[in-house]
């Protein structure tokens, strides 16, 4: 089904509506979900590739025992600034990137909801990633880990600013990854085409949907923490202050409350990657859908109950222990049922193995090693032994390598296509993931062995008579392999990629979806007549006889809003034009954010800007144009050429 | 729960590999033909095993983790651990208050017997670990809690902070000296008596410029005017096995470089680098080599 033939309706009036402003103000008032999710892509994998440097570091420096090449200042800002990195400016922003791009034309809508305020999420999360980058040039990047435990993260013991722009850096990057979260789930819920009931909506906008709604239970307890130990620093409050009867415990529970469901923030949309790839690679409907839909939610619901398997070395009563050992395995069994499922789509499909696919093969065996390691570490007794070595360190870089970054770069050779509109090289695609795959079970499966031999993290060196010089260098060849890799993705994507001529098609995997139902790359406006949905898949199921929508306005951006349980049309909505007001809140609020980590005045004057630019934003339109207008007119098929006018085309 | 996880791995890889094998000999035009309800009842199974499999691991570790949590004896030896950047205090606790013993980054066990460890911080958060007696246990600042073990054979063992706490968390280690009782109980009376007094002149100016430079405000040496407690006790460091809380063999040689400069070796140690002269230091040395 695809829209060319259409007979009637305007696509250059439809583009001129929705296309981005030309020159420099494309750049600031761009509002697309398209160019936003793209610049969201390219920005998460610059994020990617210098937290990748800061590993290749530390791989260098722990190849031999003693090494003098980094000391422990530089050590500690290296790894707690690539942790940091690649879990909030990079895993979770690329994922959402993909739903950004994706989730609209996954459902068939012409924008995502809020799209100003997805531009906004852009710019602060640029701008947090920007603020870090330049601490640590500065040679204040964060010195105290990821996960900043008080108190070794109060002024006392970290008396520099390097905490500060830890805590505020997370403020930036929950403050974006929140008002993504609304949007996608807005859009999910109420921009989709109508015909896609709940029960059609593809796996991977359900993976988008329970992300969302984890960041928005997940992100304020670590905004809170955050904001709790900026104040301690700041206005001397006694949070976390053992000397004043704060509690230094109080962080960790707060932290690992989001820090734990952050896994599964970046594993949930990796599985709907799996589950979209394998059904299109399988050219098979998803075996399971409800199962795994229900899977994602369960998934989403306990991750919120093991949070305190990160604290079983502090201490805690046996019974508290044996609940989180209980809840920790359990979640096994929603991830083995989405396994399960997906080996049955293969095992009923006619397979092709092409580089998407290569990749999703890949995670398997990487994942599945990982989940294992994790139902292992859920114990108690081996918990404790092997609490904060490296294998942990090995254990969740299977899980989040495995179970996002493989898909991740599946998804990368299935949708470029459809970004770009050129295809990439097979060939080439497999030599990366043979890279990358050798490369990353080099690098990581000798660290449980290391971590067996009692290798803490968090080293900057370790002393040779410990003899676990051996399989660090093994460590450090297969992270060299593994750069290789990423190198050779690059020439593949930005010099090959480009190059190519060949027309990549609407539809070239023959997908179900509905972002195949439109050119590559889309149009600005995605949609003239947004497809209805006949099926899950509605590219495979739709009759030809299947409706589509008509009767929204070309000459302004209208979208269709339609009922959340049967996408049943509701109204039109106008959307606004693009704007640089994002732009500017985004430099009000990193004024603000940036500066109280000086003094806490910049709260109070640094909301004066904020307010005035806000105020822009939201500045009433004109009566005539603004606001919702009914929906006249119900879907229709409207007739291909040659083709007489179907019967019964009303929904 | 190693040998589950790796047949559980092989097997799950196995099922990948056969679907993709069948998957992918079907031809372009074959339809597929295994009935949806055969492939929900494969689904529903594997399920079930996996469920099966996880209860057993999980009554597995919650019976491991009682046998570990119910180490309980009357008689036990009583220790306190602090943890300081970046270094580990013992006290060996005693009803008899003169009969307590305190000394740093070495902790003897006797064989056979049960041991509490209660462990604390007095700054930030470190974790107490030794690989081959016990699992960890994290010293936090504002909170004491208590681990047991018991050493079933002698030897010596390392063991290491495991929670990140700083710039030299990577050099924060300990010896454990697993004994016999006798042993145990001759090394405690030898560590009760203060340190003898220097007999040669120049250990006897060592001991001066110990005391009347700045090392006594942060070291204690009992039976001498040094009394800081901001850093290991040295009363009988010369004793033990290494120096610098894991870091260096304790010979003389590393005793003395180490006490010029502390910050060559373990940079960022809250020890200053101490410019004596090559006289001072070798009297200082000399000194602590008396430190049995």
């Amino acid at each position: 089904m695809t829209i060319g033939h259409v007979v009637d309706g305007d696509w250059q009036e439809l583009e001129r509506s929705w296309a981005d402003p030309s020159g420099w103000r494309r750049l600031t008032s761009s509002i697309d979900h398209k160019t936003i999710g793209r610049r969201y892509l390219i920005t998460a994998f610059a994020f990617f590739l210098l937290g990748g440097v800061l590993a290749a570091v530390m791989r260098l420096q722990l190849a031999r025992p003693g090494h003098p090449l980094v000391g422990p200042d530089l050590y500690n800002q290296i790894f707690t600034t690539h942790g940091t990195t690649m879990m909030f400016l990079f895993a979770v922003p690329v994922m959402q990137g993909l739903g950004i791009y994706f989730v609209p034309l996954m459902v068939g809508a012409r924008s995502i909801a809020f799209p100003r305020l997805v531009a906004y999420s852009y710019w602060m999360f640029l701008f947090g990633g920007v603020f870090l980058y330049v601490s640590f040039l500065l040679n204040a990047g964060p010195d105290v880990g990821w996960f900043s435990y008080p108190p070794l993260a109060e002024s006392l013991y970290s008396p520099s600013k390097r905490a500060d722009v830890w805590a505020q850096l997370i403020t930036f990057t929950e403050v974006a990854s929140l008002a993504v979260a609304v949007s996608l789930i807005t859009t999910a819920f109420k921009l989709r085409t109508p015909g896609m009931t709940l029960n059609r909506i593809p796996v991977f906008v359900w993976s988008q949907v329970v992300t969302s709604f984890m960041v928005i239970f997940a992100m304020p307890a670590v905004m809170l923490a955050s904001t709790a130990l900026i104040l301690d620093r700041l206005v001397h409050t006694h949070f976390f202050d053992v000397e004043q009867a704060g509690d230094a415990l109080l962080w960790q529970h707060l932290f690992w409350f989001f820090g734990h469901p952050e896994v599964y923030i970046i594993f949930i949309p990796g599985s709907g990657l799996v589950s979209t790839i394998v059904t299109t690679f399988s050219q098979r409907r998803m075996v399971g859908y409800l199962a795994v839909v229900l899977s994602l939610v369960s998934t989403a619901f306990m991750g919120f109950g093991l949070w305190v398997h990160h604290m079983f070395a502090t201490g805690l009563p046996q019974l508290g222990e044996s609940f989180f050992t209980a809840a920790s395995m359990m979640i096994a069994i929603p991830t083995g049922i989405q396994i399960f499922c997906w080996i049955a789509t293969m095992w009923s499909g006619r397979i092709r193995v092409q580089t998407p696919m290569l990749w999703i093969l890949g995670f398997f065996g990487i994942f599945i090693a990982g989940g294992l390691t994790g139902v292992m570490l859920a114990a108690v007794p081996l918990n404790t032994q092997l609490h904060d070595t490296f294998f942990v360190v090995a254990h969740f870089h299977y899980v989040l390598i495995g179970g996002a970054v493989f898909p991740l770069f599946g998804a990368f050779y299935y949708w470029y296509p459809k970004i770009a509109g050129r295809p990439l090289g097979e060939r080439l695609g497999r030599w990366v993931f043979g890279l990358l795959f050798t490369g990353f079970n080099l690098t990581f499966f000798p660290m449980h062995v290391l971590g067996l031999h009692g290798m803490p993290r968090r080293v900057y060196t370790y002393l040779p008579e410990l003899g676990w010089g051996p399989l660090n260098v093994v460590a450090s060849v297969g992270a060299l392999l593994m750069a290789a890799g990423v190198v050779l993705f690059l020439v593949d994507v930005l010099a090959l990629g480009s190059r190519a001529t060949a027309d990549a098609g609407a539809n070239p995997w023959s997908a179900g979806t509905l972002e195949w139902a439109t050119a590559s790359p889309p149009p600005p406006g995605n949609f003239l007549h947004p497809p209805t949905a006949g099926g899950r898949e509605p590219l495979w199921d739709n009759t030809p006889a299947q409706p589509v929508v008509t009767g929204l306005r070309t000459d302004i951006r209208e979208v269709l809003v339609t009922h959340v349980l049967d996408a049943e049309p509701d109204h039109r909505q106008r959307f606004p034009d693009p704007s640089a007001w994002p732009l500017l809140t985004a430099l009000a609020t990193t004024a603000l954010f940036v500066g109280s980590i000086f003094t806490p005045w910049a709260v109070v004057w640094g909301a004066i800007p904020v307010f005035v630019t806000l105020v822009g934003w939201f500045w009433p339109k004109s009566a005539g144009d603004a606001g919702t207008q009914p929906w006249p007119i119900r879907s229709r098929t409207l007739p291909r050429p040659g083709e007489a006018p179907a019967a019964g085309g009303v929904l | 729960m190693l040998w589950t996880s790796a047949v559980v791995f092989v097997v799950v890889v196995g099922g990948v590999l056969l679907a993709l094998a069948r998957g992918t000999r079907r031809g372009a035009g074959e339809t597929p033909t295994t009935p949806d309800s055969s492939l929900h009842r494969g689904i529903v199974i594997s399920t079930v095993a996996t469920t099966v499999v996880l209860i057993a691991l999980l009554t597995a570790s919650v019976w491991a983790g009682r046998g570990v949590a119910s180490q309980r004896a009357e008689a036990a030896v009583s220790i306190a651990v602090t943890g300081h950047q970046w270094w580990w205090e013992f006290e060996y606790e005693d009803a008899l208050p003169s009969r307590r013993v305190l000394t740093a980054n070495e902790l003897h066990l006797p064989t056979g017997r049960p041991v509490v460890v209660k462990v604390t911080s007095r700054d930030v958060i470190h974790s107490f670990w030794v690989p081959n007696l016990q699992g960890k246990r994290d010293l936090i600042p504002g909170m004491t809690t208590a681990i047991w073990l018991q050493a079933a054979q002698t030897g010596r063992f390392r063991g290491q902070c495991a929670e990140f706490c700083g710039l030299q968390h990577a050099h924060m280690a300990f010896d454990v000296v697993v004994e016999p009782e006798g042993q145990f109980e001759h090394w405690l009376d030898q560590q009760r008596a203060p340190a003898a007094s220097p007999t040669d002149g120049l250990a006897s100016r060592g001991l001066e410029i110990f005391t009347t430079q700045r090392c006594g405000r942060c070291h204690t040496i009992r039976g001498t005017d040094a009394a800081g407690q901001a850093a290991p006790d040295l009363t009988h460091m010369a004793s033990r096995l290494s120096l610098a809380a894991g870091t260096l063999p304790n010979s003389a040689p590393h005793r003395r470089a180490f006490v010029s400069d502390p910050q060559a070796t373990k940079p960022g140690t809250q020890m200053p680098s101490n410019p004596f002269t090559d006289q001072d230091l070798a009297a200082l040395t000399a000194y602590l080599d008396t430190l049995q």
